[in-house]
């Protein structure tokens, strides 16, 4: 399994800062963004914005996904209850998200990592707000590190795989019993 | 006359219904062996491992390897019937996608060892005695026993795969359908899950009445609701995975009056089976605020288990994150 990795920067240790994977809609909070920036605020250059025509786009995968390709927290970014373009959207994105994080705790992915926020297209400084608040919960909870984590786990195997190099044909007649377990 | 094909049976981490169902073929199992010769198969027939070393590389035909793999002993073997075998079939839900041993990847190997053998209400232990991985008895003879993984591996997580037969257990129609593609040489693209790649709905004899506009006022749990018989399950409010799950089955469950519980896996378009069933389900709650959204989800109350049942090691996160491994050094 490979899985290739959010960051596109190699880290040295110590300069560690924390990713984030931000799915943004197209009505509301991507066009929030937008003014946060024509508006100059300067906020934490954190999170990796990708936009969507609606929050409701934003399938649990892909949630899931961001997370064990490298990002430390996924903030989710939709209209306001009942200013969706669409209607119901940001409703479905609102039940998802809430299965989704209590599914995630019991993964092992704190609360914290995954964040849902409306924020309407003059919200600009909400952006701000919110995605500062997020990088100061994210350091505090430290990396979340998923690629070295999967690799670690399967350190175990490659074990067995020196071994059997080392050697290759293991003597039958040598008086070993061998009690195997199924 | 030439050579008959040779096939394998192996099983891993599993409860045995995967072989049961190679018995389930019945009488047509004769004319399985009448087309091919089983060159190893310790459930049912006297083979040793090193009638398999003995074999040249690839000459098995297939291996059909059932249940998941967390031992050393079943990576060994996984990876010498790979050798040995032309093409090797992941058989069963737990070779396909970890299945419910994969469960185990909800827990760290301290914490299974320490319930399976101190806590379990029905295990008396008093000495705490657990299994080691090399011991001398008291005669000098050291023995050994395979090492316990901290994680619960899927067979292509271990070595290549060829092809899939998924189920939990496969049907004996799907088994013979794919012992048939071997035989004749028609197979698809290596890789592919020996089944039809569409919804189990497609399948499912009560998909008339499945409501275009599904809304779940709660969930109800099939041991504590009278379920009729002919309504959609999903319509009644129950947790049907039919929906992201692959067919093939041809709805035996459901038949039975049993929601699905997704043991074919999704299918090829999804990459998490749990995740998209999730997104599925809660987006049709019918609540709009967050308190009351709670109270209907709360309707589901494992939701690894439930989301995840068969196939927690190959979802994206595949395991608890926060495990320690190693006897409980941290894998930070």
């Amino acid at each position: 399994m490979s899985h290739s990795s959010l960051s596109t920067t190699s880290e040295k240790p110590g300069t560690w800062e924390p990713k984030i994977a931000a799915f943004f809609c197209n009505w509301c909070t991507y066009t929030a963004a937008d003014l946060a920036g024509v508006s100059r605020l300067k906020y934490a250059p954190n999170a990796r914005v990708i936009r969507l025509m609606c929050s409701g786009r934003v399938d649990p995968q892909f949630v899931v996904d961001a997370f064990a390709k490298g990002a430390d927290g996924v903030l989710i970014g939709g209209c306001h209850p009942g200013d969706c373009h669409y209607v119901e959207g940001n409703y479905k994105t609102l039940r998802r998200f809430e299965m989704l994080q209590r599914m995630l705790k019991d993964l092992g992915i704190e609360e914290a990592r995954l964040r849902l926020e409306w924020i309407s297209a003059s919200e600009g400084e909400k952006v701000k707000t919110v995605i500062n608040e997020m990088v100061a919960a994210l350091t505090a909870l430290g990396p979340l590190n998923l690629p070295q984590r999967f690799s670690t786990w399967d350190e175990e195997m490659d074990k067995l795989e020196e071994a059997a190099q080392q050697q290759p044909q293991a003597d039958h007649n040598e008086k070993t019993e061998v009690v195997h377990a199924s | 006359m030439p050579a008959k094909p040779k096939i394998g049976f192996y099983w891993c981490a599993s409860c045995g219904g995967c072989e049961e169902a190679i018995v389930d073929f019945a009488e047509d199992i004769l004319g399985v062996l009448e087309a091919v010769d089983i060159v190893f198969w310790p459930c049912a027939m006297d083979f040793k491992k090193e009638d398999v070393e003995s074999l040249p590389d690839g000459g098995i035909a297939a291996t059909l390897l059932n249940g998941a793999i967390r031992t050393s002993e079943q990576e060994e073997m996984a990876r010498l019937l790979r050798r040995k075998s032309t093409y090797l079939i992941a058989y069963g839900a737990c070779a396909h996608m970890g299945g419910i041993p994969g469960l185990a990847n909800q827990f760290s190997r301290e914490e299974l060892l320490r319930y399976v053998y101190e806590e379990c209400p029905t295990v008396v232990n008093p000495n705490h005695t657990r299994p080691a991985p090399s011991f001398t008895n008291k005669a000098g003879h050291p023995l050994s026993l395979p090492e316990l993984r901290n994680v619960v591996r899927s067979l292509d997580q271990v070595v290549e795969v060829d092809y899939y037969v998924p189920g939990c257990p496969p049907t004996p129609k799907i088994t013979k359908a794919a012992l048939e593609a071997l035989l004749k040489g028609q197979l698809p693209p290596k890789g592919t899950v020996l089944a039809p790649d569409i919804a189990l709905c497609e399948q499912c004899p009560r998909k008339a009445s499945k409501p275009t506009n599904l809304s779940f006022a709660g969930f109800k749990r099939p041991h504590l609701t009278a379920t009729d018989p002919e309504l959609c399950l999903l319509a009644q409010g129950i947790v049907c995975m039919g929906p992201a799950t692959r067919a093939g089955c041809e709805a035996v469950c459901i038949c039975g009056n049993m929601p699905c519980t997704g043991c074919f896996g999704p299918t090829s378009r999804v990459r998490d089976h749990g995740a998209k069933m999730l997104s599925s389900l809660c987006a049709n709650v019918a609540p709009k605020q967050t308190k009351e959204i709670n109270e209907v989800l709360a309707g589901i109350p494992d939701a690894v288990g439930t989301f995840y049942r068969y196939g927690l090691p190959t979802s994206l996160l595949r395991r608890k994150v926060d495990l320690p491994m190693n006897n409980g050094k941290e894998a930070r």
